[in-house]
């Protein structure tokens, strides 16, 4: 297809073999310099592999093709380096995550707290950590949910002009306030000055705080995909407007709504720096969230990795590994939900 | 049918006024949910500089200038340690991620089959999703000890550059410093500016790609004078974004910078710490006057994320784009 080009016309075109020998040659001259200079590693390996594969691939074109198309080969191939680079990491974190956390993982550690058990013992669990999270996940949720669907509403429905504007553009810039910014807010607000002291509900209003404008955001775009036929339609047969948001447009664009708010759960589910802050810690099974320090999973697992104790941190990461999970399901359901009614929707 | 219609005429005049009465209702509720909104702003401003004022009238040097953090012992402490360590770490984070998050959503963009750029897209959508604690466990257990290679190397080649430099003979062994925060940083940003600038780089007009390799350009070609030129300001802002997310992650960085109060530009010596790090890590720790210095950092870390938030969707809103992308 591409000696079909001008270029290709007028200039020489790398044969595929071409671009394949560039690459054997890098990886050769590679193997020699590993084996002849002290250079070692697998990572090390791999890294000038990659640096030298794009080289040798640029220079052999430039030498057939031209500079232009060299220009192009090196622009592909340093894409590609990128995209190994970003997948790597991923890859990494996900997979060490399990291997370590897979050690201490078992229906024990999701069943028992950490209830007498001290740092140098092996035993002990998560089951206080999970409680805590829910509850002040479900306590963020009550708070930044209606509110959050309350504000898309009047943002896309009523408010034209200015007031929307400015309403969008500081919910924008709630989603940069930092988590722990949002956690120092609850502690000055919630706990010094109305001298609430730490619990669960307190860590709900920080997570609270960070979800809305999440939510908000979510909501409004998939108000927005509401038909103005449906809206018409309604408003002819003379219901009201509150009537037709409430029982029209809300449960049309209901299923984008629930993957939205999903999503924002996955992401204040793994929020640690607020609840480090108002939540306390506790080693017990607290139950009420709305007097006492709560434990959350964010922060076994924070707790732990600070831990001069090896069964500690063990316990760290099998916590990580059950909050990484928590986060995949809720991500991977929102997905399939989004999936299924673009199927539905055809 | 005039008989009738008296009836029928009252009953719909009184159900419009209840129809109008309901409407006003619900949108006065919405309307207070949307003024929420500034409230909620409005306070955090109010309650950190309340709750921080305490601290900087008890604090025996300067704020700005005191490089220690000591608000419960002697009361000296300031932020200024903490606001640089702040910077260069993001600024490297950023560094770092950039050239890679561009590069990443050109490839999904303009090279990927689209099936296969849904897919990339999901992945680093996960990359995104995976919470920052999960990211400092990880960068204390596992990439800070296979990093030391990499230091090593940095230093001997690249120890022309102050910020590469080893101090001391520090660099190889495992240590907590500002270079394996800044790592760490940037790949937590990295999905966010990929993220924003994927959407970004999709508004662009087909149209005018297509021109471009009509006239015989490359593919690069066609990405340097159709894709990229309209695309600057949204990439700009976001970018602007990763910063703001830099800026403010707390927890990772806790996990893996040196803790040490001190201005210095060595990078990969044990070292370094952070505004947000700082809260975390010494809150357990506080008593009054130290939580209240804490809040006042808190505070200066605020109206900085504010300040970049505040730039960063200025320059989308002024595009005039509607790319408001889902992070």
């Amino acid at each position: 297809m591409s000696t079909l080009t001008a270029t290709g016309l007028r200039t020489g075109v790398l044969p595929r073999w071409g671009l394949a020998g560039a690459a054997a040659g890098a990886v050769a001259v590679t193997v020699a310099l590993f084996a002849l200079t002290p250079f070692q590693g697998t990572v090390d390996f791999i890294v000038v592999a990659a640096v030298l594969m794009v080289a040798a691939v640029s220079v052999t074109s430039w030498a057939v093709e031209g500079r232009r198309r060299a220009k192009d080969r090196l622009a592909t191939s340093a894409a590609l380096c990128f995209l190994a680079l970003t997948l790597t990491p991923l890859v990494f974190v996900i997979g060490y995550t399990v291997k370590e956390g897979i050690k201490r993982f078992n229906g024990n550690f999701l069943t028992h707290s950490m209830a007498g058990v001290g740092p140098i013992s092996s035993g002990g669990g998560v089951y206080h950590a999970i409680i805590g999270t829910l509850e002040q996940v479900l306590v963020a949720s009550a708070i930044a949910v209606p509110l959050g669907l309350l504000v898309s509403i009047y943002v896309t429905e009523y408010a034209g002009g200015m007031l929307a504007t400015s309403i969008r553009f500081l919910i924008d810039v709630m989603t940069g306030i930092p988590s722990i910014v949002a956690g120092l807010f609850v502690l000055a607000f919630w706990v010094l000055a109305l001298g609430q002291g730490f619990s669960g509900f307190a860590g709900g209003l920080a997570l609270a705080i960070l979800e809305l404008p999440i939510v908000v955001r979510s909501a409004e775009e998939m108000i927005k995909l509401v038909p103005a036929s449906l809206r018409e339609a309604s408003y002819a047969l003379g219901v009201a407007k509150w009537k037709t948001i409430v029982r029209i447009v809300l449960p049309t664009a209901a299923s984008g709504i629930t993957t939205g708010i999903m999503l924002a759960i996955a992401r204040v589910i793994g929020e640690t720096a607020p609840v480090l802050l108002v939540v306390g810690n506790n080693d017990f099974i607290h139950t009420n969230p709305f007097n006492g320090p709560q434990s959350s999973l964010p922060l076994f697992v924070f707790e732990g990795a600070g831990s001069s104790s090896a069964f500690d941190v063990q316990r760290a990461w099998a916590a990580a590994l059950t909050l990484v999970l928590i986060v995949v399901v809720l991500y991977v359901a929102a997905r399939v939900l989004t999936r299924r009614n673009a199927l539905n929707g055809r | 049918m005039s008989s009738v219609a008296t009836g029928t005429d009252a009953s719909s005049l009184r159900s419009a006024s209840s129809k109008r009465r309901g409407d006003a209702t619900f949108k006065g509720v919405t309307l207070a949910a949307g003024a929420l909104v500034f409230v909620v702003l409005g306070a955090i401003a109010v309650f950190l500089v309340v709750k921080a004022v305490p601290a900087l009238q008890a604090d025996k040097s300067s704020f700005w200038t005191t490089q220690i953090w000591d608000p419960d012992g002697t009361a000296h402490f300031g932020i200024a340690a903490l606001a640089f360590g702040t910077l260069l770490t993001s600024f490297l984070a950023l560094a770092m991620a950039v050239p890679v998050a561009l590069g990443v959503s050109l490839y999904v963009t303009q090279y990927a089959p689209r099936r296969l750029a849904t897919l990339l897209g999901y992945a680093t959508d996960m990359l995104a999703a995976v919470p920052s604690v999960v990211y400092g466990l990880w960068g204390v257990f596992f990439l800070l000890p296979h990093m030391i290679g990499t230091q090593v190397f940095l230093a001997r080649y690249l120890g022309w550059i102050p910020l590469f430099a080893d101090k001391n003979n520090q660099v190889s062994s495992y240590s907590k410093s500002v270079f394996g925060a800044s790592v760490v940083l940037a790949i937590m940003i990295l999905p966010i500016i990929a993220a924003i600038s994927r959407e970004i780089f999709r508004q662009v007009d087909p149209a005018q790609r297509e021109a471009a390799l009509a006239l015989g350009a490359t593919r690069w070609e066609m990405i340097r004078t159709a894709v990229l030129p309209p695309s600057w300001p949204g990439v700009t802002s976001a970018v602007m974004l990763g910063l703001g997310r830099a800026l403010g992650e707390t927890i990772a960085v806790a996990l893996v910078i040196g803790n040490v109060y001190k201005i210095d530009w060595h990078t990969l010596i044990p070292g370094g710490h952070t505004i947000a790090a700082n809260i975390a890590n010494r809150f357990g720790e506080a008593g009054a006057t130290g939580r209240s210095a804490l809040i006042a950092s808190g505070l200066v870390l605020f109206v900085i994320t504010l300040a970049v938030n505040l730039v960063a969707r200025y320059v989308i809103y002024r595009a005039g784009a509607e790319e408001r992308s889902a992070l």
